[in-house]
């Protein structure tokens, strides 16, 4: 449905250039939930804007829903829908008006563009609000109408800019609903995303990106297999250095990462590695203030690969 | 065909906008309500009975320009509200975007130009009515000129603080040097000499020769070719920005 091959995309700023987006390569199957997780600042947007004709490339080729990105940007916005972060309604008209409009300027007739109108109204659920003014709308109500609004001429493909970002947890869990009901129907989805918990449960396959590149890319399970085995954190009160250098030397421990005070050991097992990470700590006369294990997450992924942890970086 | 039914499609939701805050259209006849109630008075010891006869003319077309210099901060609003790449991402004609815009701030101009002429009626005006609509088509023409160049300058600055100053600093020498507030024949040589140089004096001035009754005047169509050869290149220019602007 997309594949993409050496995308770049640069900018000019007062600061010098930024190469936002460094040699994209992508392929996106038909029928799936794709997720692009990043920090902000990493190039997830600008790719996703290149995708859907709204920036041309300074370099590097793209298919996306059949066409060339590139020769013919008027048949891929004909294909696609898009919906960007920040939505884009009027607050003076009512949801059901933006869904007419909308439809009337992919060519729609008007009979067929209301028809289209009440289809998606209903579809999405939005039949208590469609008539009042987008004005009133909650954060929930006018992200449903958002995605509405990129569907309204049938395209085969989605792309969703943050789609759940700002929105409460009962929002969140009604906007993954829909996305996986439009999977479900045969859409599509292309979706960005700096939640680790959305990437880990909506997406089907995901790639992540930091500064323009993409590090790594599968399943979430994929993923997280490529960090075999357990993660065990340790803090250790007043010591920092040190305790690296303790457990570099233990055969157990497959890689270890320092993340502020605390260390991340990768062990194959946790529990045989628990008791005898314990005992070295004992033995070297260090107090332990906390001790963690835990199945890898798509956070340990993105650490392993970036040296950075996103949980820091998105808050 | 595609490019008309777009910038009508563009102008219907743009119209419905305006009416449901209608207080806009009042709002913008406030200022020249003022210099009907408040100044032209200042002239009747000048051109006596006349009075209106030269100023209402000169106010319509000040309200041509200045009623559409400042359209450009609805668009960088829009543009911040997301509206406009909603519609960038949909195949919608690029000029469309811009025409249904222009069209809808003319028709709003014209609304308030026709309320203006029948509140100066009880003052004494009086015109014919081809002549009036010779004079409310100098107007739109100046309003789409107007509203043109704003949504280019707007898309080009991006940023309100930096559209205000500018706007304010085009229009109040061509305000000046139109002979709106007085007619320029009393002026210095060198004062007229600049004053030809900008199209808005022609206009004033064809629109009281229309006023006065003189329809085949020469500075008439002398007028309308002039403003209609400019609002065609910045309408142009706009395009331009626009296609490029909002791919």
């Amino acid at each position: 449905m997309i594949q993409t091959r050496g995308l770049r995309k640069s900018f000019r700023t007062r600061q010098g250039l930024v190469e936002a987006v460094r040699g994209v390569d992508l392929d996106v199957k038909e029928g799936e939930i794709f997720g692009f997780l990043g920090p902000n600042g990493a190039g997830k947007t600008t790719t996703l804007r290149i995708l859907s004709t709204l920036l041309p490339p300074d370099d590097g080729e793209a298919i996306v829903a059949g066409a060339d990105l590139r020769r013919e940007p008027g048949e891929v916005r004909r294909r696609i829908g898009y919906v960007a972060q920040g939505g884009g309604t009027w607050d003076e008209v009512t949801a059901r008006e933006e869904l007419v409009m909308q439809a009337r300027l992919y060519g729609v007739s008007r009979a067929e563009a209301k028809q289209r109108a009440a289809e998606l109204i209903s579809a999405f659920q939005l039949e208590s609000f469609a008539d009042r003014k987008c004005r009133t709308y909650s954060g929930g109500q006018r992200r449903r109408l958002d995605i509405a609004l990129g569907l309204v001429h049938r395209p085969r493909l989605l792309f969703l800019d943050e789609p759940t970002t700002g929105l409460d947890p009962q929002s969140r869990a009604h906007v993954w609903d829909e996305v996986r009901r439009l999977r479900d129907e045969g859409m599509t989805v292309f979706l960005t995303t700096h939640y680790l918990d959305e990437a880990d449960a909506l997406c089907d396959r995901l790639a992540i990106m930091d500064h323009g590149t993409i590090v790594a890319r599968g399943t979430p399970n994929e993923l997280k297999r490529e960090i075999a085995g357990d993660v065990i954190t340790v803090g250790v009160t007043g010591a920092g250095e040190q305790v690296l250098k303790l457990f570099e030397a233990e055969p157990y421990v497959r890689d270890l990462e320092p993340v502020g005070d605390r260390l991340r050991l990768y062990v194959d097992d946790g529990a045989t590695a628990m008791p005898r990470i314990l005992r070295v700590l004992d033995d070297a006369e260090l107090s332990l203030a906390s001790v963690e294990l835990h199945r890898p997450s798509l956070d340990d992924v993105f650490l392993h690969k970036t040296g950075r942890s996103l949980r820091d970086e998105a808050a | 065909m595609k490019l008309v039914r777009d910038t009508w499609l563009v102008f219907s939701r743009q119209m419905t906008l305006v009416l449901r805050n209608p207080i806009w259209i009042i709002v913008g006849l406030t200022q020249p309500l003022f210099f009907l109630l408040l100044f032209a008075p200042l002239l009747r010891p000048l051109f006596g009975d006349d009075a209106y006869q030269i100023f209402i003319p000169g106010l319509l077309i000040q309200l041509a320009i200045f009623g559409t210099m400042f359209v450009g901060f609805a668009l960088i609003a829009e543009l911040r509200q997301g509206v406009i790449e909603r519609m960038r991402v949909t195949p919608v004609s690029r000029l469309a975007l811009l025409l249904g815009r222009c069209l809808r701030d003319i028709v709003q101009l014209l609304v308030q130009a026709v309320a203006l002429v029948l509140l100066a009626i009880p003052f004494g005006l009086s015109v014919q009515v081809e002549n009036l609509l010779l004079t409310l088509a100098l107007l739109a023409i100046i309003a789409l000129l107007c509203s043109a160049v704003s949504y280019g300058i707007a898309l080009a600055l991006r940023s309100e603080d930096a559209l205000g100053p500018l706007v304010n600093a085009v229009s109040v020498p061509l305000l000046l040097l139109s002979g709106i507030l007085l007619p320029l024949s009393y002026a210095p040589g060198w004062l007229q000499n600049i004053a030809d140089l900008n199209p808005f004096s022609w206009a004033v001035t064809a629109a009281r020769e229309l006023f006065a009754g003189n329809t085949g005047a020469d500075t008439v169509w002398q007028a309308l070719l002039i403003v209609g050869t400019i609002a065609f290149a910045g309408v142009a220019w706009a395009a331009r920005a626009f296609a490029r602007g909002i791919r």
